[in-house]
């Protein structure tokens, strides 16, 4: 038996040769099956019949068919495929193994997986970079029901060419009537999981008929031999081009302040200079200056390569972050409904949390208790608790920020995730995203049922925000304080917001100038917020120079829960008072952007409550902004 | 629509590899050991983060008795690529004078195996990059691209992570570090072609040259320096030769051969019908060898 017989045109001409073969093509795809339907057998007659087993290893094979092979004394291929020490013994694979082989028209990784129990773990490992699934069933068998479960994941990890091989015909008489049922029984199945087209074989792994060349034994099967058929199929990223461009940053390349690039594996779609892109999930809209290359610019790049790209303006964009066409950029979400496959010994704990990798993108995320699990081997929906070793279950996904993402349907880049475990740092999980979740936006939302009206029932009040304005020293805090301490004796629920307990904690990280401020004021305001939910009232006492941002606040409540109350002291009166000696300071330029000397004061027009301190004493104020207050309670209770 | 070619997927996937441990490793570090694989992923690194350099070292594991030629693109390659070149020598086993001519297999465990270690731990390093591929050998067959080893390197082949589509998980404990090998997809015949297409500069003696060897044991040793310990009657002899693998001179074999042009060589390795480890002595103690010795911590 001679092993290698190299193409002619090697030999004759090895630059025609090469040329050939740098235009091949790659397809990947994965071999199902268990050892009795001689799946190790056609792996290794593929790789036989393509030339790809040198002597020296024919040579091995031919001495370890003789020491533990199955078939006597002729060449065991399975033995081709086996690999690791332990499993040769056991006569067992324990992974997915990767084969190469190639034809002058395409070169073709296969991943081939074992048959035993952690099948299903491992078939949607090595299923989920295939093109195709090759489908093995021993003709004297028929359909089984490890071929429905084979059929069931090829489909649920999205695989669209199945190659139904049904083998061994030499050993049912090449029989035409045989294949047919076999077909049509499959077909019915096939047809029940959504699987809506396949291409069935009739061949024979262990005599080589049907797999290389056309079997003459079978004249009334018209279509093409395996590998023909492999070398011709389309390939899933060459169709992706057509489909919106999406490049998730993997990398931001910035050797120096001149040069900003995006590196990353363009997920689909094509793209050139000039298109208009956008940056998800921040929204901006620019376009692409350059695809930048060592040994030149590139004018386009498509679905599966690596590119690096310049774009036109400074937009803020970086890691997990994905550039898409401007006009059809893919969703944000942080709530999904997806299968996942449970790849850990150690059952999910709903609840918990788990790290999610999707894309480029790197979250913290919980898993809900699954609607349900599916049985592989009937495709019965089952309930269940939580997912164990090797189940599928559908659940909802709670991440705990917005990623991008795009259904697994539409491509697995944007739509497979992976989950590990904080504590081990396994990869526990696998997960196909099916929709994001139509409901309220944000997850701590959902869980919450105790509303914010309950909470203010709870209280017997309606929740205010008084906030105090004014310049420094013209007595906020003064009369802030008074009155809540006239609602607590009243039995109100309240709380206080002042300089104190805001710009010594959560606002420590804030300077004075305007942007500062105004970012003091927006904290101030999601706090107050916060607490109106919680049922208080709550009082701020800060001195909120800027119009805008106390609009901000009003417009971040329900209408008339904002009452702006204007502690209203003329400058000179305030710095004649000058309680902390700041306006001395300010004058002699020690504080600098000091409100009402260095920087502006912008007076409410229409506030609530007008406080004229040069009339009114602090007391006499707090008595009527309380009785302002409980004057609009009485309407709302 | 135009299809990407094979050698184009393979260069993104290879490229989307070193750019995922770049964005996600504390210290990566490339182990660089001059042969023909080394020089594709040193490529594929300057191509993936152009117009920036790689942005890690070079890490040679060096055993003192690689060939000159060797020495020579290693320093140049690493200086064009504007990368640092960390070069480590077991210390111990230049105490110990260990040598390919009296210490057999001590001499690649102590100077690769015992070195590499020292020279990941020494450098803090928590990811590796490796030229190894997967049709190299049948136990690479079945390694992850990422492959996790414990804080004594040791590689246990059922407590790897399954790797689905192109999600890699690259975290790991202190102490932990992760090979990771780019190339695992590509074959001998798509380096080749790659070397070809981008004009790879590789070491010479991949080509054929008169070259001064002796024959020992069915090998062809060449006398590369004045190191080299002729048994009785043994005398050099010019030979047009060149090598199909590189490693420690005294332990690789040549292949006579006329292929000076990589067209010639790609020809002559296509209709020769011996796989390409087989100039290694290293492989041919025991079907499993390379196994083993993955599990002890060789590359």
């Amino acid at each position: 038996m001679s092993a290698y017989t190299p193409e002619a045109l090697i030999a004759s001409d090895i630059d025609a040769y090469l040329d050939t073969h740098a235009n091949k093509s790659m397809l990947r795809f994965i071999t199902c099956g268990s050892v009795d339907d001689g799946k190790s057998t056609l792996i290794g007659r593929l790789l036989y019949d393509s030339k790809t087993i040198f002597e020296d290893q024919l040579a091995a094979l031919e001495a370890d068919s003789r020491r533990v092979g199955t078939q006597g004394q002729n060449i065991d291929f399975a033995l081709l495929v086996d690999g690791l020490a332990a499993e040769r013994e056991q006569g067992i694979t324990i992974d997915v193994a990767y084969r190469f082989f190639s034809t002058e028209k395409r070169k073709f990784i296969v991943a081939d997986t074992p048959g035993h129990e952690q099948y299903t773990r491992n078939m949607v490992t090595g299923a989920s970079t295939a093109d195709l699934a090759v489908i093995l069933i021993d003709a004297r068998k028929g359909v089984l029901t490890q071929t429905r479960r084979h059929s069931y994941l090829a489909h649920l990890v999205g695989i669209r060419e199945i190659v139904l091989a049904v083998n061994k015909m030499d050993l049912v008489g090449h029989d035409e009537a045989r294949f047919d049922a076999i077909v049509a029984d499959y077909r019915a199945f096939a047809a029940s999981i959504g699987i809506d087209r396949f291409t069935a074989i009739p061949l024979s792994g262990l005599t080589g008929e049907n797999v290389a060349t056309q079997a003459t034994t079978m004249p009334w099967y018209t279509g093409l031999p395996l590998l023909a058929h492999l070398e011709t199929v389309p390939i899933d990223v060459d169709a992706r081009q057509a489909q919106p461009f999406r490049l998730p940053v993997q990398w931001v390349n910035r050797p120096d302040l001149d040069f900003r690039g995006f590196a990353g594996m363009i997920a689909s779609g094509t793209v050139r200079p000039g298109d208009s892109v956008r940056v998800v999930p921040s929204g901006k809209t620019t376009t692409v200056a350059r695809i930048v290359a060592l040994g030149g610019d590139l004018t386009e790049a498509v679905a599966g390569q690596s590119v690096t790209i310049v774009l036109a303006d400074e937009v803020d964009c970086s890691r997990g972050d994905v550039i898409a066409a401007a006009d059809a950029p893919p969703e944000a979400a942080d709530q999904f409904l997806a299968t996942i496959v449970w790849m850990s010994d150690t059952p999910l704990v709903p609840g918990r949390g788990y790290q999610l990798k999707l894309g480029t993108q790197v979250v913290g995320a919980t898993v809900q208790p699954p609607r349900h699990i599916v049985d592989v081997n009937t495709q019965a929906e089952l309930s269940a608790s939580t997912l164990a070793l090797n189940d599928i279950g559908v659940a909802e996904v709670y991440a705990d920020r917005a990623i991008v993402f795009e259904p697994y349907a539409d491509g697995a880049d944007l739509g497979g995730f992976i989950l590990i475990d904080r504590a081990t740092n396994a990869t526990v999980a696998a997960g196909m995203i099916g929709s994001a979740l139509r409901r309220a936006q944000n997850v701590h939302w959902q869980s919450i049922d105790v509303t914010r009206e309950a909470h203010a029932a709870q209280k017997g009040q309606s929740p205010r925000i008084l906030w105090f304005t004014g310049l420094s020293g013209s007595g906020k805090s003064t009369i802030a304080n008074l009155v809540e301490k006239k609602l607590f004796a009243l039995g109100r629920h309240s709380f206080l917001l002042d300089g104190d307990n805001i710009r010594h904690g959560l606002n420590r990280d804030l300077d004075f100038t305007e942007a500062g401020r105004i970012e003091n004021i927006r904290r101030i305001g999601e706090v107050a917020r916060l607490m109106a939910d919680a049922g208080l009232i709550v009082l701020t006492a800060f001195i909120s120079p800027f119009r805008a941002e106390r609009d901000m606040v009003r417009s971040m409540v329900a209408p008339g829960e904002f009452v702006e109350i204007f502690v209203d002291t003329p400058l000179a009166s305030a710095e004649a008072r000058d309680v902390k000696g700041l306006y001395a300071k300010a004058r002699a330029g020690e504080i600098a952007d000091f409100t009402g000397i260095s920087s502006p004061y912008e007076a409410p027009q229409s506030p609530d409550i007008r406080i004229d301190t040069t009339r009114e004493s602090p007391e006499a104020a707090a008595e009527r902004i309380v009785e302002h207050v409980i004057g609009v309670w009485s309407y709302d209770l | 629509m135009t299809g990407l070619t094979h050698l184009q997927r393979l260069e993104a996937e290879s490229i989307h590899i070193l750019r995922e441990v770049v964005a996600e490793a504390e210290r990566p570090v490339m182990l660089y050991s001059v042969g023909k694989d080394s020089a594709v992923m040193l490529h594929l690194a300057k191509k993936a983060f152009f117009p920036a350099r790689p942005p890690f070292p070079l890490l040679h594991v060096d055993t003192t008795w690689k060939f000159r030629a060797m020495y020579d693109l290693r320093d140049r390659a690493a200086a064009e690529a504007g990368m640092e070149l960390i070069v480590h020598t077991n210390p111990e086993a230049r105490a110990l004078g260990i040598n390919p001519f009296d210490h057999g297999s001590r001499h690649t465990d102590m100077w690769k195996t015992d070195g590499l270690k020292q020279a990941l731990t020494a450098g803090g390093y928590d990811a590796a990059f490796g030229g190894a591929r997967r049709d190299e050998e049948k136990s690479r067959a079945k390694e992850r691209i990422f492959s996790f080893r414990s804080a004594s390197h040791g590689w246990d082949p059922k407590a790897q992570r399954p790797e689905l589509w192109r999600l890699y998980n690259t975290r790991i404990a202190k102490g932990e570090s992760i090979r990771v090998f780019p190339l695992s997809n590509w074959t001998e015949l798509d380096i080749w072609q790659y070397i070809l297409a981008e004009g790879i500069e590789i070491v010479p003696l991949y080509f054929a040259a008169p070259r001064p060897t002796v024959e020992r044991d069915g090998m062809l040793l060449m006398v590369d320096d004045e190191r080299f310990r002729f048994r009785e009657g043994e005398v050099a002899v010019d030979r047009s030769i060149r090598f199909r693998t590189l490693g420690c001179y005294p332990l690789t074999g040549a292949v006579e051969s006329e292929a000076a042009t990589l067209p010639d060589v790609i020809q002559e390795m296509l209709l020769t019908t011996t796989s390409e480890r087989q100039g290694r002595a290293i492989d041919h103690d025991q079907a499993a060898s390379m196994e083993k010795k993955k599990r002890e911590g060789y590359f």
